[in-house]
């Protein structure tokens, strides 16, 4: 008997369809994104080499001139002392969630970081501007007997380190969790302490899930313009110091965009900047899913 | 005062929040014998198992009371320290987890916890207690190779090595063989038909026929309770209690 295809069965069917056509777009976008910035950027590719692209420091547009060494080096440097700061922190922050809080406290601090990253950046860029730009011109510069505005690498690097506290602490908690409890227990039951059943076990195991995680939250900074941008400094040299003002890739589109356009290639130039800072965070994105998806295999 | 067996339960409860899983428990364990505790499904025979060693501790929202003697120190008191007691006794969960590294280094790591560096003793260690196991012969060549490259059953006797290496006096084993096979199984009985001449062995075993194979003494927990204990030879075959005899028959379970 043929039954006639029912309202509810017509429903699901065009509701999986729908989605399906939404994740591919979704998947399409990035791609023509990643096409189209590379399009717009043709121009400045053609126009000088690579290296003299990547290895110059001379950004004199006006000339004619696009070397993006000091910026990509202001990014690195950005991004090293924010992970720096953040990874020990969020190491130890998820180890006591997951070895020594209880579960009712667990539960509870758990949303309370995820709301960290829920903050809007301008958010943290004041904050930067207010307390941490501050306290490194009256205190750390000094400290150091040297003069900083404030505006440095390290305030970018303290207000970016606690911009990707979230995504680290909790996929390093998810990890430290999924580490079996018999594996602390074989550990305790030879009569080691927790910390030593910490170190040598449940971190060993959890080890490339956490470089994961690490790896998830440069890719985070990599990309944050916003609140950087606003305590960073944005002087196009090569930093020497933590204390130096930097310019870090996003910053500089932010900043340029729609502003020097009368200039020959310079938008073009931003293109390129836009597509060096896509692909690399696509890159760090995916090599942090591959880490994941094989510790997850593995782990138990 | 009348002899003191190494392991001793006194009044033994202990509660998962509300819930009371072990209720008024006293028993002596013989030394130098395998007991086998028995039980139905959830009548807490891990739970008495772990409270041995306070690897209970660490279950959220557990309270213990009563006392359990180890070598006539009560460990259920919280001053005493915890891994002095654990290092008395090794300890075999119902699958093997071994430590994420060599095989040479799951044995080896208990004695580097309490300190010993000497290369040379590393080694002698990790060979005397992998024989001990009877894992030597098919390990020697790849001792440095991860320990996850083991089968189950090896990876179990890897795993009594290692608790045999901190050089206990007791063993503790929660169904130690249930998710091995049947050869496996046999291996791991034997070892610990030869072991009991110089250790106290506790097993957990919810099989009947290998507690009776391997078992000097039975001790039948129901729902918590303590129902009979004694020699295996007369809990197998002259049962004062009711419950024992139709657990014994396989009625309950
Ligand atoms: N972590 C825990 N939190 C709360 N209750 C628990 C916990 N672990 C065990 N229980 C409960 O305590 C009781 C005894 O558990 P236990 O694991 O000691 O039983 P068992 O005899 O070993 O069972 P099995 O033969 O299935 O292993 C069970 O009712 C179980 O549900
Ligand atoms: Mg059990």
């Amino acid at each position: 008997m043929k039954v006639p295809m029912s309202a509810r069965r017509v429903k699901d069917i065009m509701a999986s369809k729908i989605m399906l056509v939404l994740t591919l777009a979704a998947v399409a976008l990035i791609f023509f994104m990643v096409a189209g910035l590379y399009f717009k950027s043709r121009p400045i590719l053609a126009s000088q080499p690579l290296s003299e692209l990547f290895f110059s420091s001379r950004w004199r547009p006006f000339r004619g001139e696009f070397g993006f060494l000091s910026f990509i080096m202001g990014t690195v440097w950005v991004t090293g002392v924010a992970v720096l700061i953040a990874v020990p922190l969020c190491l130890l922050t998820s180890i006591y969630l997951s070895e020594y809080a209880n579960s009712k406290v667990r539960e509870w601090v758990k949303p309370l970081i995820d709301i960290l990253a829920g903050i809007p950046s301008v958010v943290f860029g004041v904050w930067g501007m207010l307390v941490v730009v501050p306290f490194i011109k009256d205190v750390v510069a000094p400290f150091a007997g040297v003069f900083s505005t404030g505006y440095s690498i390290l305030a970018g690097g303290i207000v970016l380190a606690i911009m990707i506290f979230p995504v680290i602490i909790h996929v390093s908690l998810e990890i430290f969790r999924a580490v079996p409890q018999e594996v602390r227990e074989a550990s305790l039951a030879v009569g080691a302490t927790r910390w030593q059943t910490i170190k040598h076990v449940v971190m060993r195991k959890a080890l490339p899930g956490v470089a994961a995680a690490v790896v998830l939250g440069i890719s985070r900074a990599f990309g944050e313009t916003m609140a950087v941008l606003m305590v960073v400094g944005n002087v196009a040299k090569i930093p020497h110091s933590v204390l130096d003002p930097a310019y870090p890739l996003p910053a500089l589109i932010a900043n340029n965009y729609g502003e020097m356009m009368s200039i020959p290639l310079y938008d073009s130039a931003l293109m390129l900047a836009a597509l060096i800072l896509l692909l690399v965070v696509l890159l760090f994105n995916a090599l942090s899913k591959m880490i994941l998806i094989r510790v997850q295999r593995s782990i138990r | 005062m009348d002899y003191q067996t190494h392991i001793s339960v006194q009044n033994l409860n202990v509660h998962y929040g509300n819930q009371q899983v072990l209720k008024n428990i006293t028993l002596n364990i013989p030394d130098r014998k395998i007991t086998a505790i028995i039980g139905p499904s959830g009548c807490g025979k891990t739970t008495l198992l772990k409270s041995f060693n306070r690897l209970i501790d660490s279950v959220e929202g557990v309270k213990i009371s009563g006392r359990v003697l180890v070598d006539d120190e009560n460990i259920l008191d919280p001053k005493t320290e915890v891994t002095h007691i654990r290092k008395k006794m090794g300890l075999l969960l119902q699958k093997p987890y071994p430590l994420p590294m060599s095989i040479y280094d799951n044995v080896a790591y208990g004695p580097r916890i309490h300190g010993i560096k000497n290369k040379k003793r590393l080694d002698e260690i990790v060979e005397r207690f992998l024989k001990k196991a009877s894992l030597w012969d098919e390990v020697k060549e790849r001792i440095n190779q991860p320990a996850s490259m083991l089968s189950v059953g090896q990876q179990q006797r890897l795993c009594l090595a290692r608790g045999l290496a901190v050089e206990p006096e007791i063993i503790l084993g929660d169904e130690p063989t249930s998710a091995l096979d049947p050869q496996s199984s046999q291996r791991i009985e034997q070892t610990f038909v030869e072991l009991k001449q110089d250790y106290t062995i506790v097993i957990v075993t919810h099989i009947l026929r290998q507690a009776r194979r391997m078992a000097d003494y039975v001790v039948f927990l129901y729902l918590g309770e303590l129902i009979e204990h004694g020699p295996a030879w007369d809990i197998f075959n002259h049962p004062k209690q009711a419950l024992t005899r139709e657990y014994i028959k396989g009625l309950i379970s």
